[in-house]
């Protein structure tokens, strides 16, 4: 059976999608089968990350109200053979998504795929409440600043509320993945020190990404920026992150923070 | 150092608790009236002046059987201070409020005014009625993870113990003392069903408001150097007092 992350913030434009197809493209790579789904109906973006916008015929919910059939609505990757797309619709909205059309669909998923990626919509309504629902592991996506903290926090505590697992009386694992890092906003102190992020959210951190031109380079040809640009230092952060899901025990270094004299010249030249 | 946090007045907001009569009624609502005009011809005047609330939880009725169930209650001199376990689609307004987060308490004992002397006789000796069910004060519990952005914890029968931070966006409601093991950004308000012994303790103060017995203070108010320490609140007067701990 596979086990379905929920990657979510509360906030908009913090790094969902982005982290998604990212961490998705990097979990492929290991040679794991993946489904990245789109939940945000109505505003779906998935597919453009993934490259795979021309190539929608059926969605999420055509599926969940037996239109087409699962297989028929995932859409293989053009790079990685074992990474799959169920997109969003985009022309309904989250109201066409239902609890128990959610449940079946996740069930089939579980049974053909190792991880499933849910990319839940920002805010805290009916999109993100389904998105989070079957979930096994939440990574909460948060920036460094106040009010996607406040935000993350919120959906946390939801988390341990509105889930099956929560339900049920279990612990839902959730992970804490702080993007859009920026070394030099934060010494000037600039940013919430991620020790201060971590402190108000008190769960485990999966990993920092560093803010870079390399994930607005991958998005815009489309492609998660762990295809795109295997070597950049975001990518690096999410194949480190992806690995630490899998249960490898990665060190967490703080982008910027071990460069050295010279780190600092040829770092600068390099950005 | 005692610093002293309020010089102004401030508004004075309380909870407290009454005893109400709850009525449960049950279907074919015309039988359960007639049962209840056989009671109130057996005990005259026994709803008169009693706060009086219908739990309509178990009962399948819409909207318009509630207005005319509440009419035909009025027509009996039965007045409804407020609604329970009614969908908030059933409530419009002009109608009693929606109550919720009642206890049980003790059944009422109907006294019977014009009882027969037979029955008199044979209950000579007065039967006591039941002592109500007295919740003792020093009841506590214990919150042993963060208190989330969102999270409302209300206890109103005492104490409310918190290992962790209660975050901004969240609060803590206890009839009693609030101990925040942790950092205490949300709002807290402690006493708040009118215990004005009541304290705040937390491991580093940065909270949006907190309150004791209806006085409150927001995060502006506060001593500048108060915040981001170990902190104890109090209450003297309409004044609340702080201090650092050590």
């Amino acid at each position: 059976m596979g086990k379905v992350i929920v990657v979510t913030s509360g906030k908009g434009g913090v790094g969902k999608t982005t982290s998604t197809a990212a961490l998705g493209a990097a979990l492929a790579q290991r040679n794991e089968k993946v489904a990245v789904v789109d939940f945000d109906v109505g505003l779906r973006n998935l597919d453009l990350i993934m490259g795979a916008e021309r190539r929608v015929v059926y969605d999420i919910v055509n599926v969940i109200q037996g239109d087409a059939k699962l297989p028929q609505a995932l859409i293989r990757d053009k790079r990685l053979d074992n990474l799959f797309l169920l997109p969003a619709s985009q022309t309904r909205d989250k109201d066409a998504l239902t609890p128990e059309g959610v449940e079946q669909v996740m069930n089939d998923l579980k049974r053909y795929f190792d991880w499933i990626i849910c990319d839940s919509p920002a805010g805290i309504e009916r999109g993100a409440t389904l998105a989070m629902r079957h979930a096994d592991v939440a990574v909460v996506v948060t920036n460094p600043e106040v009010s996607s903290v406040r935000d993350s926090d919120r959906i946390i505590g939801m988390l341990d509320s509105k889930t099956l697992k929560a339900e049920r009386g279990e612990r839902m694992e959730k992970h804490l993945l702080l993007t859009r890092y920026d070394s030099n906003r934060a010494e000037r102190g600039d940013m919430l020190k991620v020790e201060d992020v971590l402190e108000i959210l008190s769960i485990p951190l999966l990993g920092i990404i560093p803010e870079s031109m390399d994930v607005l380079r991958a998005s815009n040809i489309g492609a998660p920026v762990t295809i795109a640009d295997a070597r950049s230092a975001p990518a690096m952060a999410y194949f480190d992150a992806a690995r630490r899901l899998a249960g490898e025990n990665v060190p967490i270094s703080i982008p910027g923070e071990k460069r050295g004299i010279f780190g600092k010249i040829f770092g600068r030249k390099a950005a | 150092m005692t610093k002293v946090l309020t010089d102004s007045r401030s508004i004075r907001i309380k909870g407290r608790s009454f005893l109400a009569l709850v009525l449960s009624p049950d279907l074919p609502l015309d039988n359960w009236l007639e049962q209840l005009d056989d009671l109130a011809a057996r005990s005259a005047g026994f709803f008169l002046g009693r706060p009086v609330v219908l739990d309509v939880a178990d009962l399948g009725i819409d909207k318009a059987q509630l207005k005319e169930l509440i009419a035909q209650l009025a027509n009996r001199n039965v007045r409804i201070m407020g609604i329970e376990g009614a969908r908030p689609s059933m409530i419009e307004p002009g109608m009693p409020p929606a109550m919720k987060g009642g206890r049980p308490a003790a059944d009422f004992e109907v006294e019977e005014k014009q009882a027969e002397p037979a029955v008199a006789l044979r209950n000579s000796a007065p039967v006591k009625p039941p002592v109500p069910e007295v919740r003792s004060v020093t009841q506590s519990i214990v919150i042993s993870e963060p208190v989330r952005s969102g999270q409302s914890v209300m206890f109103p029968e005492g104490d409310v113990t918190v290992i962790g931070s209660v975050a901004s966006g969240s609060e803590v409601i206890a009839g009693g003392s609030v101990h925040i093991y942790g950092a205490l950004r949300g709002r807290v308000m402690a006493g708040s069903v009118g215990n004005a012994s009541a304290r705040i303790f937390c491991r580093k103060l940065e909270a949006e408001l907190v309150a004791i017995d209806g006085i409150y203070k927001m995060a502006e108010d506060m001593d500048p150097q108060l915040i981001g320490k170990a902190v104890q609140l109090w209450l003297e007067g309409d004044v609340i007092m702080a201090e650092t701990l050590f």
